[in-house]
């Protein structure tokens, strides 16, 4: 059974469909992509998972349980933890304490200080664990808050284009991260634009246009799926 | 039916006056982004200004509705958009609001200086003389008639402003997005400016024509402004047709509660504070926001080293004992509420400052602190204190409840509503029983408040009440400082930075307001308990939200993350009574002092603090200066308790001492300013540096 079940979620903007009856599963132990060319829905949907917007229809089910009415904190204690395509850091805060309000927020709140620590260690942020957050260049900001999301030991974890601002060799280390996540047995839901990243690390990958699921499948099929190729990656 | 009736018309005429003032608001707020809590305090001035000329010096009214309308309100409309708005423009929210909050204290200030409120100002209504006549059953007087006319002409013009006219169409186009209205060729400034004047002219209309049906008393004519502030909340601030609407609830409830209320000593105040009780529903009422991303505007808070926190607190102790033992009975009883106000000021550190919830009601909070040790303490035993302050936090609790929904203006205004309601109605009731426990207020008029007893020792004195609310201040600001660098600190700074990020990792909002709410009204009601002692009797006009402003106003100009801010913040507010000595007209001129420095927020939006910290940090780290001043000042204590210097000497002997061992230390510490070395001398009378090539290269390339 899939960790997330998303089914038939729908936002509506007034008039428009930001998501049109959406459908959408991770597992365990496996990297999902959500791609999709800019304004096709993925924040949203990331947004109506971790319950920060609530779908016009629809159902969202972790670990087989329907969460749909539950706000975002409740979600957060069944397990799902996010990152933010806006940077959404505690920017008065420095970093080490970034990831000390989660640690202490998460299961393992009696042993926050190790927690974090490791996870510093574990994502090159030791240097610079004392500095402040709105100081941060976007690469290094976006890599706090994927560190800030693993503190609370996330089961599944969505991440919204977490690698924009990394160069070449910090993307192929952040690769390396999302597997051994994914082999530790955590459901990773990656929003990327990067498409080296995205077909390197997936398992399986959603094409989102115009708020629809547009094709699903393992990245060879969607490299040459010719509606998706229309539909985004003709755009690139 | 023919009562019913003319309450009616009362309550058009009323809403009609609410509906005018109220869609000046709106036309500043959804043009400018401002939410001018002084909106009402512009349209008392106008209602004064009127008095002046019509009544004061006997021009005719013609003449003095023109010059007040089409000179005075316009002009003071710009000058506020020009002097005080726009310096706070690229700044946040809570700024903007601030800047208003401060223009309201400061009108109230400056009327009560200019009109003395002693004196009664009556002001005839508009046509006087003639008949009322009658529609029905029910009479109308002519200034009915006249409000209604106005409130329907000034509908037909705002409408026939914002669609048929290029201004009107730049106006909304600026409310949607200012920068994108700018590209298309419209003027956002203009249409500002524009909004300004045209709000003040509509708060104007309003004070004159409501003035002649109320005391014409500067804080009472300011906050029946609360009305017209629900009138625009009904319109969520944005929509004109649902303001009007929402100004004929308001007038009419006001108008039936007169009528119809039964007549008992618990109900009259309810009347009072019907609008900000239906106020603060309105807010309750509105769309539950979604929660809010990351604000990129705010204030930093550095977390307080232990050792100085330390420092800092004995430094507060130190400096109450030498007020307590300089100043004489009188003069302790000014002085000596530095510390307690104080305190009140420090529970502004972690609600504003940490989680970054404004609210204008923590006097009212102090004097529920107040009001509990009046009753409780009269044996004066402490435990009445921790009474007091858990009854102080139970109430700041209960408000939190309502803040989940509120955020920013909504949640200054609904605090504001709430000091109102209390002030208003709560703490002008009679004693009352709840469940057989009776509970008694103000009881109608003062508290008599009795000195604390500490171990079987009676702390009476002014200069014993003084020493101990320095240590409380002491200790809550040590208390304050644990609080930043505990786990709930940083969850309340999480909490501002980002609603949406704090609650996607788990954090529950709810709980963590209600808990910073109750700890700040806790720290509040401490404050108020201890300042009660001080003043032996208490009233609750002295913790109304018009007296709880100035206070706010000097906490944010200390800077709301500084935990040095409560003895700062009570040393700004009570310590320039200082000039009263000197000269008793400078009275007014205090009480105007915390606005005029609200108003220079736009400077210092860091706040005073940590600039100050920053200037006299070296003095100390001085090895040589800090014990020369140290040791000067307990020399010239000695010589103060031994007579042989006066108080003046030992002031100014101290800050003229002070200043200038901290100009030493700075010229001490500062870094060795090299010597310019001439360009052909660069490796050879210096070390030769990196960056000297690339220097060299580029003066070749360029001569």
């Amino acid at each position: 059974m899939a960790l997330l079940e998303v089914s038939g979620v729908t936002v509506a903007f007034g008039g428009n469909r930001a998501l049109d009856g959406v459908g959408l599963n991770a597992e365990r132990g496996r990297v999902t992509g959500l791609i999709g060319p800019n304004g096709a829905g993925k924040s949203t949907l990331f947004d109506v998972v971790s319950g920060l917007r609530r779908p016009s229809a629809g159902r969202v089910l972790l670990d087989g349980r329907d969460v749909t009415r539950f706000g975002p904190a409740r979600r957060s204690r069944h397990g799902l933890a996010r990152t933010f395509q806006r940077l959404e850091l505690f920017g008065r805060l420095s970093v080490r304490d970034n990831l000390l309000v989660a640690a202490e927020l998460g299961p393992e709140r009696r042993r926050a200080s190790p927690t974090v620590d490791g996870i510093l260690e574990q994502l090159g942020l030791t240097g610079i664990a004392d500095a402040s957050a709105d100081t941060l260049p976007t690469g290094v900001a976006r890599l706090v808050e994927v560190g800030r999301a693993l503190a609370v030991r996330p089961g599944l974890l969505l991440l919204d284009e977490p690698a924009a601002g990394q160069d070449g060799e910090e993307t192929e280390r952040f690769a390396a991260l999302l597997r051994s996540l994914a082999d530790d047995g955590t459901a990773v839901v990656l929003v990327e634009h990067d498409m080296g990243l995205v077909m390197a690390v997936c398992d399986e990958v959603y094409v989102l246009d115009l708020g629809k699921v547009i094709a699903v499948g393992p990245p060879a099929v969607i490299r040459a799926d010719e509606t998706v190729l229309a539909a985004y990656l003709g755009d690139a | 039916m023919e009562q019913f009736l003319t309450f009616g018309i009362v309550g058009l005429s009323t809403a009609a006056i609410y509906a005018v003032i109220g869609s000046g608001l709106v036309l500043t707020y959804v043009t400018t982004g401002v939410f001018n809590f002084a909106h009402g305090a512009a349209g008392m001035l106008a209602a004064f200004c009127y008095w002046q000329f019509t009544v004061g010096w006997g021009w005719p009214v013609p003449v003095a509705l023109a010059v007040v309308l089409l000179v005075l309100a316009p002009g003071f409309g710009l000058a506020v958009e020009r002097v005080l708005m726009r310096p706070v423009q690229h700044l946040g929210e809570a700024e903007r609001l601030v800047m208003t909050v401060a223009l309201l204290s400061g009108a109230i200030a400056g009327a009560r200086w200019i009109w003395d409120p002693n004196v009664p100002r009556p002001l005839r209504v508009f046509f006087a003389d003639r008949e009322p006549f009658h529609i029905g059953p029910a009479t109308v007087t002519w200034h009915q008639a006249l409000t209604m006319t106005v409130a329907v002409a000034v509908a037909a013009g705002l409408w026939f402003l914002l669609n048929r006219t290029r201004t009107g169409t730049e106006m909304r186009a600026t409310v949607d997005d200012r920068s994108l209205a700018r590209l298309t060729g419209a003027d956002p400034l203009r249409a500002g400016r524009v909004a300004w004047i045209l709000g003040t002219q509509l708060a104007a209309v309003g004070g004159i024509l409501i003035a002649p049906t109320v005391a014409l008393d500067a804080s009472q004519l300011s906050l029946l402004i609360v009305s017209a502030y629900t009138a625009a909340v009904f319109g969520r601030l944005r929509s004109l047709p649902l303001t009007f609407l929402g100004a004929v609830v308001v007038g009419c409830l006001e108008s039936y509660l007169t009528g119809y209320l039964p007549q008992n000593d618990y109900l009259p105040g309810l009347r009072l504070a019907a609008p900000a009780l239906l106020l603060f529903l309105a807010l309750l009422l509105f769309r539950h926001p979604r929660l809010r991303g990351r604000d990129r505007r705010l204030v930093q808070v550095p977390a307080p080293p232990l050792r100085g926190t330390l420092v800092f607190a004995a430094s507060t102790v130190a400096f109450a004992v030498v007020l307590a033992t300089v100043l004489g009975e009188a003069d302790l009883v000014t002085y000596g509420t530095i510390f307690p106000l104080g305190i009140v000021a420090l529970s502004y550190i972690p609600l504003a400052g940490y989680a970054g919830q404004i609210s204008l009601c923590q006097l009212s909070m102090a004097g529920i602190g107040a009001v509990v040790w009046g009753h409780l303490g009269s044996h004066g035993g402490l435990w009445a204190l921790a009474a007091a302050i858990a009854v102080s936090a139970a109430a700041g609790a209960l408000i939190a409840v309502p803040a989940l929904r509120f955020s920013g203006v909504y949640l200054a205004l609904g605090t504001a509503a709430f000091a109102v309601v209390l002030d208003r109605w709560i703490f002008t009731l009679p004693s009352f029983e709840v469940l057989g426990v009776r509970i008694a207020l103000f009881d109608q008029g003062s508290v008599e408040m009795a000195a604390p007893n500490l171990f079987g020792l009676r702390l009476d004195s002014a200069a014993e009440l003084t020493v101990l609310a320095a240590v409380f201040l002491g200790l809550a600001s040590l208390g304050v400082a644990w609080l930043r660098r505990s786990g709930f600190g940083r969850r309340l700074i999480a909490l501002r930075d980002s609603e949406a990020a704090y609650a996607t990792l788990g954090g529950n909002l709810l709980v963590a307001k209600v808990l910073v709410f109750a700890l700040s009204a806790g720290i509040a009601g401490l404050g108020g308990a201890l300042w009660g002692m001080q003043q032996r009797s208490i009233t609750a006009e002295q913790f109304n939200l018009i007296a709880g402003l100035p206070i706010f106003l000097v906490a944010v100009i200390g800077g709301l993350g500084a935990v040095g801010n409560g003895l700062f913040a009570g040393t700004a507010f009570v310590g320039p009574n200082i000039l009263i000595g000197l000269a008793s007209w400078t009275q007014n001129i205090i009480s105007l002092l915390p606005a005029l420095a609200g108003m220079g927020l736009g400077h210092s939006p860091e706040g005073i603090i940590s600039r100050f910290r920053r200037e006299w940090e070296p003095l100390g780290r001085d090895r040589i200066a800090l014990p020369a001043l140290l040791g000067a000042l307990t020399l010239g204590w000695v010589l103060r308790l031994t007579d042989v210097i006066n108080g003046w000497t030992l002031l100014l002997g101290s800050l003229v001492l002070a200043y200038a061992l901290r100009g030493y230390a700075s010229a001490r510490q500062a870094p060795q300013a090299e010597p310019d070395v001439p360009v052909e001398w660069w490796g050879v009378r210096r070390p030769w540096r990196p960056q000297d090539g690339e220097v060299l290269a580029r003066g070749t390339a360029g001569s």
